[in-house]
């Protein structure tokens, strides 16, 4: 298991001691998460990474999962499209079944901890207990918040306010409330197998057995095969290109083979590609982490040109391998990207050609946008910051001024 | 004897207020209204995530308006606010008010929206303040904890004890007054941190250490 302090070589000896220094205030005091599955999903993949780690530092940390039957996770997922924005239909009487089973849970799940740490919204009506427990209560939002369907986000926006805090990845989730809202950004762990340092020879083993030339230069997107990724518009921005520039393509993705939107965008993909022998199409199997690191540490310029993201941490991985990047201003992109001084970011397939260009032309510039980027990664984006975050956080909770000596 | 010098560090939880702008109208009146360590904090953000970047972007609201609303004039007018000429939040946040009051009435209520999803977001931070372990006697031990401290301890020293906390002067400029250095104490209170980055201001300030602590 990856201890604390084999981060003090990448993030800096001084961020370490930082975290001890913080971990020490909390003595005493306990932490504990609740969220909806122990396993799958982006917060169950988060906490997994980050509770050994604050265990490491001394925090009292502990971990449980709430219980739900199939109609309860029907329902959570008509809540999760509906603040996703999209338009469904959802009952008075589901709702009261979604607030019981939260009751019930707050039976079993509630420990006897200083802080309940509450992810995402399956759990969200736990913080009823908050009048008759107390403690300290913070709801945690991991999703993407744009443009929640006003009924559902009325409805939750009842239960958001009885927490202490309510914390967001990225500022366009915030919304008036009546309750203190921070912004934790999330990470990437710099030693994870998608993002430690590899060997060319390794490098260069993963782009031969794709067939991928390492002579001539490498424009990769890395995403699952979404419309919301843009891929087709990936492709057309590439034969723009290619008209002046030589380069090859590399279009780089998971995605569930029983999802058939997924299957159609493949194939739409590969219609625009038109057998192009330079547009590598690679439908990777879960668990590629290591073949992503290769392909993004062989690009010479990486993009992230989705319509909509969440946070669209691929960019924060190209740009920790110091490449540059082109990605469109959407979701948590341009809190990643400085324009023109830490990557690009674009709004349409011509400016992402025209870029593209710019940089394959002018590589002293790319590689400064690189540099840069990588510095911006390693100062805000990698898990060390993030557990810097919800030390701060669990610490705000007992201290009401802005300024505060410890 | 004089004190030693202790090194303090900061770091900063950053909040929303769920409060955004889409013009320069609502940029203005967000200005006006939200909590000062708002102001701080837009002010310096660059500073703190982009600690790295040469030349340094300006301020948070120059950079919306120059790179959203496409207004270059008022961007570099806002730009160009001299934080480094401020002692306190509530006379730079004048500043940026009567800049923004001006270019409203030059404008006669011609007010652009940017596109949706650019928008202004207000946000502001908690700062807490602990001491590292770091302690300076001298001018060589204080040269060689400027190597080796965090930058959000030299950060804190230089920019947030002079205008957060109203000390009118740098933590290291007082200390040096304090032993004796009263002119390399000069030489540090002269320079604009502001136009220079985080890592290439530890570089300036351990070289001038260096010069005196030779003499």
């Amino acid at each position: 298991m990856t201890k604390i302090d084999e981060y003090a070589p990448i993030a800096g000896k001084s961020t370490v001691e930082e975290l001890f220094l913080l971990a020490k205030r909390l003595k005493g005091k306990t932490v504990q998460n609740i969220n909806s599955t122990a396993v799958g999903g982006g917060v169950a993949e988060i906490l997994v990474r980050m509770l050994p780690l604050l265990r490491d530092l001394g925090v009292n940390v502990r971990w449980d999962v709430i219980k739900g039957n199939e109609r309860f996770f029907h329902i959570t997922k008509k809540l999760h499209n509906a603040l996703h924005g999209v338009e469904v239909s959802i009952g008075r009487e589901e709702l009261e079944y979604f607030v019981d089973v939260n009751r019930e849970n707050a039976k079993e799940v509630l420990s006897d901890v200083d802080i309940h740490f509450i992810h995402d919204p399956q759990p969200i009506a736990l913080v009823e207990e908050k009048a008759r427990a107390g403690r300290k209560w913070i709801w945690r939002c991991h999703i993407d918040f744009t443009d929640p369907k006003k009924d559902v986000w009325e409805f939750l926006k009842s239960y958001i306010e009885g927490y202490d805090c309510a914390v967001f990845s990225a500022p366009a989730f915030s919304r008036p409330l009546a309750i203190r809202q921070v912004l934790i950004s999330p990470s990437i762990d710099p030693l994870s197998d998608k993002n430690k340092e590899l060997s060319d020879e390794r490098i260069n083993s993963v782009c031969e057995r794709f067939k991928i030339n390492r002579e001539r230069p490498i424009i990769t997107q890395i995403s699952r095969f979404d419309y919301l990724k843009d891929p087709v518009g990936v492709i057309q921005a590439y034969k723009m290109v290619k008209e002046h520039v030589d380069c090859q393509l590399v279009l780089a993705g998971g995605g569930a083979t029983d999802d058939p939107e997924g299957m159609k965008v493949l194939d739409d993909v590969r219609k625009e590609a038109e057998n192009d022998p330079d547009i590598f199409i690679l439908f990777l199997p879960p668990g590629s982490d290591v073949e992503i690191n290769a392909l993004q540490r062989a690009s010479n310029i990486v993009l992230q040109k989705s319509l909509k993201e969440g946070f669209g941490l691929t960019v924060a991985e190209a740009l920790w391998k110091e490449k540059p990047v082109v990605a469109s201003a959407v979701g948590g992109i341009p809190l990643q990207i400085a324009h023109k001084y830490s990557g690009i970011l674009t709004h349409s397939i011509e400016g992402t050609a025209y870029w593209i260009k710019q940089l394959l032309n002018e590589p002293e510039y790319a590689k400064r946008l690189g540099t840069n980027g990588k510095q911006h990664i390693q100062g805000n984006f990698l898990i060390t910051r993030h557990i810097r975050d919800y030390l701060l956080l669990f610490l705000s909770l007992y201290e009401q001024k802005d300024i505060i000596y410890l | 004897m004089a004190e030693r010098f202790r090194f303090y560090t900061r770091l900063n939880l950053v909040e929303l207020l769920g409060r955004q702008a889409k013009n320069v109208a609502e940029l203005l009146q967000g200005v006006r209204q939200v909590p000062g360590s708002s102001i701080y904090y837009h002010t310096h953000r660059f500073l703190q995530q982009h600690h790295y970047l040469s030349p340094e972007p300006p301020n948070d609201f120059a950079f919306w308006v120059t790179n959203s609303l496409g207004v270059d004039v008022l961007g570099e007018r806002l730009a160009s606010v001299d934080t480094c000429k401020f002692r306190s939040i509530r006379s730079l946040r004048e500043k940026f008010i009567e800049t923004l009051e001006s270019y409203v009435r030059e404008q006669n209520s011609r007010n652009t929206d940017c596109q949706g999803g650019e928008e202004f977001h207000f946000m502001s931070c908690r700062t807490f303040i602990l001491p590292t372990s770091y302690e300076a006697q001298n001018l060589k031990e204080f040269r060689e904890i400027l190597e080796r401290v965090s930058i959000s301890s030299i950060y804190f020293h230089i920019f947030e004890a002079r205008l957060r906390l109203e000390r009118g002067e740098n933590d290291f400029s007082n200390w040096l007054e304090e032993i004796g250095q009263k002119k390399l104490a000069r030489e540090i209170s002269r320079l604009d941190p502001y136009t220079i980055t985080l890592e290439g201001l530890r570089k300036d300030l351990i070289r001038r250490v260096s010069q005196y602590d030779k003499d």
